[in-house]
């Protein structure tokens, strides 16, 4: 009988400090960053509280964005969901259809508080607005794709920084006749890569519709645009020995080769910048740009990818004020020197970067050369074409897009079949999606 | 015969609600929202759904890659089953003939069933990295001879012989455990009729494990196409160009990553049915060969 007491205490311990903090009015925020990303989220969300005695953030990360989004939904259908959810780039076509949330601009509006919408670098705006412009959520971590490269094996070859495809493929040819045994470009096929930053890059259509933000009946076009001959340009080079697939499934990725001065290049997100800087080879000597665009192309801007955070519907006014608050917290300058100096994203904030480079912070390493995300991001002002992607079933049509791909890197099919098979399989997806949302348009 | 029975009803109601009770939130519950689902377009943040009858059915059954990934399925459960009832009844057979150091063995055989699937695929990914893992070895030799990143087959062979490693385990038990309920009498009124230790399995120990063997293979099928998916996930994750995309593992992805919950509903419901269906023929056609002692 004796052994209860102890549990009776803990109890009425615990009792007494949740009442002693219940004058803070608290809200949910679930995260889908996780490692050493989730931990800066973590530390957001301490200095937040710290410097709060009215509202109260709890945060919960999760294991990636799939499942944070996958978790919220089934709270939400519970009527459990968090305040606050960050949801990632794909996911943005299902939360804009459902309705269930609170656009960011709105909320600011209601509690008045002034955040300057004109601020946010157009390309990131963009992804996260209606076809209105509108932004519904407010942007978070956000990265673009770079081309990381080995400064001294292009030295060796005498061969500038490849500006466009052409001279990439000159690039990889010359750095293969002089060192055969080193890979020249590890490559992993990634569609956010090699289709969707390309399609915006050169300024040829992904899909119908501007990309899917004008309305519903959207339709894939991408096997008919010369992001098809700039995937046969790939496996022409695998093919002759001048790139090598480098993935996790054959134990080591492209990012790990590129560390540990296996390959001489590779193509990842911005956020990659950090890791590498951690974790690399002894000796490594690195530099990143912008990735090539096809010859005789006007470089057009790159998109955002990363994710955003989301209001969802259904929650009280005091909650709606707290994560009001919490969100002009983290879009204060210092919160943001404080985001992307402890992870490799970059600010969203035309002035926050402005106030960084003033800083010195993109003239030393380790964060030198991250200011080139923000190059590629904002070349030129977004075009309709490169405003981003507003397509249902997204992770889908990345699957698809995959496993083609890799049917055609083994030789069982040819690029052109392989593109117009996923294009077609797309389509059935987008089409699904407009059925399941019948009758609703795209805000 | 004679027969117990509880002359209060209401006790014997009581005795069974827990089970009942359980049954009907984990099973009866769900299966009936996935059938709702599954003839309706749900979006996934509610607000609504259509009814659609049987649409959702015709586009997964007319959709070709879904009959490529029923047949991945089932080499994957006619694979992994041979191999782990094979292997089992092997290692039952050694261990049940008191073989030096059979005891440290028998123990060291059931602990592969307590390990998690995802943790199975993650030793065994290691284990068949090209680059990396043991069979680096096999490639220094024979150069470009294994690599399951691009070919098909070998991811399949892969996930076969992780998926049939795990389910040894159990196996092996459920054999040992046979062969240790035949009567020695038996065996050594063979031996004394100069029957061979190959000849005594054969016509003894073999015939009277059939029940268990039975037993085995009905477990085996059945989780071979439900509890495959989290090797599938660390291995493959359903690749090469679909060659490990099996049934649940497309659930998964369609439901949980692509948020089509109608489509996934219906999947699972055909999922439902083919299990159904083959534990029915199963008991239908195998069980008649099978004599019970």
């Amino acid at each position: 009988m004796n052994k209860t007491y102890p549990a009776l205490g803990a109890l009425a311990l615990a009792f007494c400090a949740t009442t002693a903090s219940a004058d803070k009015i608290k809200f949910d925020y679930w995260y889908g960053l996780s490692g050493d990303l989730g931990a800066v989220v973590a530390q957001t969300c301490d200095h937040f509280n710290a410097s709060q005695d009215k509202y109260e953030a709890v945060c919960t990360g999760y294991d990636g964005y799939e499942l944070v989004v996958q978790s919220a939904i089934a709270a939400f259908r519970a009527g459990k969901a968090p305040a606050l959810l960050q949801s990632f780039d794909a996911g943005t076509a299902d939360l804009m259809m459902s309705g269930q949330f609170y656009p960011v601009t709105q909320m600011m509006k209601d509690f008045n508080i002034e955040i300057n919408w004109a601020d946010y670098f157009p390309g990131i705006a963009d992804y996260y607005s209606s076809s209105k412009g509108e932004m519904f959520s407010m942007p978070f971590n956000s990265s673009t794709a770079v081309m990381y490269y080995n400064t001294d094996d292009l030295a060796a070859v005498n061969m500038p920084v490849p500006q466009d495809w052409d001279e990439f493929a000159a690039t990889l040819k010359a750095l293969k006749a002089k060192n055969p045994a080193k890979c020249s470009y590890g490559y992993e096929p990634s569609a956010w890569v090699d289709l969707e930053q390309y399609s915006a890059i050169n300024n040829v259509p992904l899909a119908t519709n501007n990309n899917g933000y004008d309305g519903l009946d959207t339709k894939l076009v991408y096997n008919t645009t010369s992001a098809e001959k700039h995937m046969e340009d790939i496996k022409s080079w695998l093919d002759a020995g001048l790139a090598e697939m480098k993935v996790s499934a054959g134990g080591m990725n492209s990012q790990e080769a590129f560390a540990q001065n296996i390959c001489s290049f590779f193509f990842g997100s911005i956020a990659n910048h950090s890791s590498l800087n951690l974790k690399h080879a002894d000796g490594l000597n690195w530099n990143v740009a912008m990735i090539p665009v096809e010859k005789g192309n006007t470089r057009h801007n790159s998109v955002v990818g990363g994710a955003s955070l989301w209001v969802l519907a259904g929650k009280s006014e005091d909650e709606y004020r707290g994560v009001a608050e919490y969100l002009k917290f983290i879009s204060t300058p210092d919160s943001i020197k404080f985001w992307v100096s402890n992870t490799g994203y970059i600010p969203v904030t035309k002035s926050a970067f402005d106030k960084l480079t003033a800083d010195g912070f993109y003239s030393a390493a380790p964060y030198k050369g991250r200011e080139t995300a923000i190059a590629s991001l904002t070349a030129t002002e977004p075009g309709p074409l490169n405003r981003g992607f507003r397509l249902g079933s997204m992770i889908q049509l990345r699957a698809e897009w995959l496993s083609d791909v890799q049917a055609a890197l083994a030789g069982q099919t040819t690029v052109k079949a392989a593109y117009d098979m996923s294009v077609e399989r797309g389509n059935a997806l987008l089409d699904k999606f407009a059925k399941t949302y019948a009758g609703k348009t795209l805000p | 015969m004679r027969r117990a029975y509880f002359k209060n009803n209401w006790v014997a109601a009581l005795m069974v609600a827990p089970q009942l009770i359980i049954v009907f939130t984990f099973f009866y519950f769900p299966t009936s929202q996935a059938l709702y689902w599954a003839f309706t377009l749900e979006q996934p943040w509610g607000g609504g759904n259509t009814w659609v009858g049987f649409d959702n059915f015709t586009a997964i059954l007319s959709d070709s890659l879904y009959w490529a990934s029923i047949w991945v399925s089932v080499v994957y459960a006619v694979g992994s089953t041979a191999l782990a009832v094979g292997m089992a009844l092997l290692l039952a057979i050694f261990a049940d003939r008191q073989l030096a150091g059979y005891k440290l063995y028998k123990i060291g055989l059931i602990w592969p069933y307590a390990i998690a699937a995802p943790a199975v695929g993650l030793a065994f990914r290691f284990i068949f990295t090209p680059g990396a893992g043991l069979m680096m070895f096999v490639n220094q030799m024979f150069p470009h001879l294994w690599n399951p990143v691009d070919n098909g087959n070998q991811a399949m062979a892969m996930v076969i012989i992780a998926g049939a490693w795990k389910q040894v385990a159990y196996n092996f038990i459920f054999f040992l455990a046979g062969l240790q309920s035949i009567p020695r009498a038996l065996i050594e009124a063979g031996a004394m009729d100069g029957a061979r230790v190959l000849r005594r399995m054969r016509d003894i120990q073999l015939p009277l494990l059939a029940p268990t063997f039975f037993f085995v293979l009905v477990i085996n099928i059945t989780d071979s196409f439900t509890d495959s998916f989290g090797i599938v996930d660390t291995m493959t994750a359903g690749g090469p160009s679909r060659a490990t995309n099996i049934m649940v593992y497309k659930i998964f992805n369609d439901g949980f990553q692509g948020l089509d919950y109608s489509g996934a509903a219906a999947q699972s419901i055909i999922l439902m049915i083919l299990v159904i269906a083959l534990t029915f023929v199963q008991f239908r056609y195998i069980e008649r060969k099978v004599h019970y002692t």
